[in-house]
């Protein structure tokens, strides 16, 4: 069993509320972190090697010593609770079971950034979660967590949540933060950052939930306890939600020291692959990062052990590793068609981009309707070349990263099971009758081919 | 459906309602209470029959202090409004891989056809709608969709009917408590 850090408490009867969790040992990090200096605070944060864990992998201490303390402007502190990248539900899953540690969270890290006005953005379908944040809010204020004078040390601190309305974009930190401010999630351009000029032209920090949770355990225990966990670089535990074709789905926290076939094949976690077909592929950090096919998954191209942890998703770049990402890990077997699935990925993306920049506007669009054809059995083989070439072409011409987002999985697609869109292209009349993700294993129709399968982009 | 006419002097913003904006707009600094604009149109859309029409958004433009195109360019970006009418309970399934990997375009499809509509068609009763929509973040209780403010996980053809029944009997939670 790893440590729980997050998820230790989270069945304790009723710890939704606040009294079952100052029980067990909740809101002590901020009596703590009042008597500590903000700077020292941030230089514990620094030592855990805390990552970012909404996706981009940041350490959080070195964002955190970015935030502008001298032009003596308001600062504040945004907690992006605005998860909606497919395959991540685990903000949502913390958030429900135990609201006040996100609170807890808020509160300490808004002391060490001498931060006086906070805010979590949660996202608009997360209503009745709202709700729940708004209890525990309300409830920090009754107990004198919030507010003037906090525990009568002088520091003042008010915390809201406020919610969005339904648009991916939103959880990129600068399109957040025009949300926050009422305004369409258009992105910003990238300098000035957020530490600089962010929610009101204020110095910002936005966080993600997991990160902001991780934050009292740190002050509790220190830095260097929290770096002792996992391997280099990749310190602490993460919460990984699993979802696809497994035994058991749901949200786990883990140590960045196991290996994934641990993960996928242990009854501890996933306990393997549900109705027992093959595992196909696997997205293992969200719908933006790169599929990889089942020979890429347990073991990296060099043939050692792929672990759970950033460096070791990340090995071998984008040609055969992926990204641990914000941890939304789906797993699939062999019936799903990849054809398909990237066309669902390319709808998605196309839906969520914001039009601000044309490449991503017009290229998820051209993408989405060529994935359509060739899903559908109208492709040929000059689409795959061009939807090659449409990914190249969005991919780090944008403002922000939802253009490399819809390019990754597309041109991940492509690079490892090229054959299958090849097999879309060649027998057409097979797919059309076919009903929506069902598939024939790749094992059964491979012959049609010949010999050659994949084929390296 | 035709485009329900909505005429200024009909919309009437309840007590509860006003004063629920005024809370939502306290969490902002001075100078920045359109802030509160997303939060407040959440509030408002749900004592309004679910849509916003151009009045509607209008008196919001106004309680904020705002000028109304601010409110028509939010409420065209974000999914979650409505511009016209829909129906008393709409079905939003989420279609995105995880879902749909895990059967909800059969059940999307089976929906339909008990209700003897196609997708985004309101039932003649005015009583369901049929949606896809995207990733709403339960992919691992998967097949799933959103009815008002709470989600409806693990479902089968099975639990479609019940909550078609469930919903006719009007035992239907929609909105969350304040």
């Amino acid at each position: 069993m790893g440590r729980k850090i997050l998820t230790e408490h989270i069945n304790v009867p009723g710890i939704q509320g606040y009294d079952a969790y100052r029980q067990h040992g909740g809101y002590r990090s901020v009596e703590k972190a009042l008597k500590m200096a903000p700077n020292d605070i941030v230089e514990e944060v620094k030592k855990s090697g805390l990552r970012g864990r909404g996706g981009a992998g940041f350490p959080t201490g070195m964002k955190w010593s970015f935030i502008d303390k001298k032009s003596g402007r308001p600062r504040h502190l945004v907690c992006n609770a605005d998860e909606s990248e497919p395959g991540t539900f685990k903000d949502r899953y913390m958030m429900e079971k135990i609201p006040h540690l996100l609170v807890e969270g808020m509160i300490t890290s808004s002391i060490a950034l001498e931060a006086n006005l906070s805010y979590i953005y949660i996202r608009g379908e997360y209503m009745w979660v709202y709700r729940i944040l708004e209890r525990a809010i309300n409830e920090a204020y009754a107990k004198g967590w919030l507010g003037k004078n906090i525990q009568g040390s002088g520091y003042d601190l008010d915390l809201y949540v406020t919610c969005g309305a339904g648009a991916y974009i939103c959880g990129e930190e600068t399109a957040l933060i025009e949300s926050l401010e009422g305004k369409r999630g258009n992105p910003r351009i990238k300098p000035p950052f957020p530490a600089v000029v962010g929610l009101y032209g204020n110095p910002t920090v936005v966080n993600n939930v997991e990160t902001i949770m991780d934050i009292p355990w740190i002050v509790m225990n220190g830095g260097e306890e929290f770096a002792k966990i996992g391997i280099g670089k990749s310190t602490g535990t993460k919460l990984i939600s699993a979802s696809g074709h497994i035994r058991k789905p749901g949200v786990y926290e883990i140590d960045l020291s196991i290996s994934v076939e641990e993960f996928v094949m242990s009854d501890e976690y996933l306990g393997g692959m549900y109705s027992d077909r093959p595992l196909k592929a696997c997205v293992p950090g969200g719908s933006s990062v790169p599929i990889l096919p089942a020979e890429l998954l347990f073991k990296t191209a060099k043939g050692e052990q792929r672990m759970m942890t950033y460096e070791s998703m990340s090995d071998g770049g984008f040609a055969t590793g992926s990204m641990i990402g914000s941890g939304g890990f789906i797993v699939y077997d062999d019936t799903t068609c990849v054809v398909r699935n990237t066309w669902n990925f390319a709808r998605f993306y196309h839906h969520e981009s914001c039009g601000q920049c044309s490449p991503c506007r017009e290229g998820t669009g051209w993408m989405e309707k060529i994935l359509y054809r060739l899903e559908n059995g109208y492709g040929t083989q000059e689409d795959i070349d061009l939807l090659w070439d449409i990914q190249r072409k969005i991919e780090g011409n944008t403002i922000c990263p939802l253009g490399d987002a819809a390019a990754w999985p597309v041109a991940a697609a492509i690079r490892h099971f090229r054959h299958e869109f090849e097999y879309h292209v060649r027998y057409p009349e097979k797919i059309k009758d076919r009903k929506h993700f069902e598939y024939e294993p790749w094992e059964k129709v491979k012959h049609l081919m010949g010999s050659k399968e994949a084929v390296a982009v | 459906m035709a485009l329900a006419e909505v005429k200024p002097e009909q919309v009437v913003f309840s007590e509860k309602l006003m004063k629920r904006i005024e809370e939502l707009k306290s969490h902002f600094p001075e100078g920045k209470k359109k802030s509160a604009l997303i939060t407040v149109l959440h509030e408002v859309q749900d004592e309004h029959a679910d849509w916003l029409s151009v009045p509607v958004m209008d008196r919001v433009a106004e309680v904020l202090g705002i000028k109304p195109i601010e409110v028509y360019e939010v409420v065209t970006f974000y999914s979650m409004y409505n511009q016209q009418p829909v129906g008393k309970y709409v079905f939003e399934f989420c279609r995105t891989s995880c879902c749909a990997t895990r059967g909800v375009e059969d059940l999307m499809e089976y929906t339909c056809q008990k209700l003897g509509v196609g997708m985004n068609e309101v039932t003649a009763d005015g009583m369901f709608q049929v949606k896809g929509v995207e990733c709403l973040g339960a992919c691992g209780y998967a097949p799933m969709l959103q009815l008002g403010d709470f989600y409806h996980e693990f479902l089968t053809k099975e639990k479609m009917d019940a909550l078609i029944e469930d919903c006719r009997a009007g035992k239907v939670e929609k909105l969350s408590k304040v």
